[in-house]
């Protein structure tokens, strides 16, 4: 009797969790959407990469969100950060400036979207999706995911890592200042 | 499990992923269109993983994964390519940089 007590509580505390970090990730994702300085923008994204992470750590899927915070809140937010700062504050409104049947357009394709997964969602929530496993302990940890890189998904990770290299190659190639692209500059 | 079910983790992902496309069709400001592409991201990511823990399989963990290498590679080349364009005094906007239509 206590076990399902505690049971109960556990499964209260995790609904618990999982609406304030919903709640928090929805909240700022309209919030990069909406905020008219981009400063505030990345900001509000840091907080939606950190819920993500919450949400993850909730479906027991720890090493994504140590590299969720890792990788995109600190490292991919930090350099954001500093071409924001680069670039200058520059502010716009948000929903002005294009034509007004843009903006209307762009409303309905995102509402669209929406409704169309969520309509699918629906229709198969009540079925397979509703039950779900226990899983085991190592589910998740940096270890399985250690040997899942190098075993089953060894040409993923390969890939991975082409796909970096010729990243940081066009990162230096378009941020390359050389002498030739500054007369360029002043020419044109 | 106790606590939610997989669709609720869904809808947060599709809920996500339609403000990430509104932000990208919407914005003129290019930081703030890879900002939204990155929300984009992240609604694919939290569906991969919430179904990678409802099949019980790490496949989509392991593509998770993969898409936040994907994510920074083009945070990087994205940057790099705002950083050239306010080099050359152009407006950093989208719907004003359309030198190369044909």
């Amino acid at each position: 009797m206590s076990l399902l007590a505690a049971y109960t509580a556990g499964g209260a505390v995790v609904w618990i969790v999982w609406v304030v970090a919903g709640f928090a990730c929805l909240a700022s994702g309209v919030a990069v959407v909406s905020f008219s300085n981009p400063f505030y923008s990345a900001l509000a994204l840091i907080g939606n990469l950190g819920s993500l992470a919450v949400l993850y750590l909730l479906l027991s899927a720890e090493f994504v969100a140590a590299a969720q915070v890792l990788v995109y809140a600190g490292a991919v937010m930090v350099m954001f950060l500093f071409v924001i700062a680069y670039v200058g504050p520059r502010t716009e409104t948000p929903w002005a400036g294009g034509p007004a049947w843009q903006t209307v357009a762009a409303v309905l394709a995102a509402a669209s979207i929406f409704l169309e997964i969520i309509v699918v969602i629906a229709l198969k929530a009540g079925g397979r999706l509703a039950r779900t496993d226990h899983v085991n302990g190592t589910f998740g940890t940096p270890g399985w995911i250690g040997r899942l890189f190098l075993t089953d998904h060894l040409l993923a990770f390969e890939i991975t890592s082409i796909v970096l290299l010729v990243a940081a190659v066009g990162g230096v190639i378009l941020g390359s200042h050389t002498r030739r692209s500054q007369e360029e500059a002043s020419l044109s | 499990m106790a606590g939610p079910s997989i669709a609720w983790y869904l809808g947060v992902s599709a809920f996500l992923f339609a403000t990430g496309a509104l932000g990208v069709l919407i914005r003129r400001n290019p930081l703030i269109v890879l900002l939204s592409l990155e929300i984009m991201l992240n609604g694919a990511n939290l569906a991969l993983i919430a179904f990678s823990r409802h099949a019980r399989n790490g496949a989509g963990q392991i593509f998770a994964l993969a898409v936040m290498a994907v994510a920074a590679s083009e945070v990087c080349v994205g940057l790099g390519l705002v950083v050239a364009i306010h080099r050359r005094r152009l407006a950093l906007d989208v719907d004003r940089l359309s030198e190369l239509r044909g």
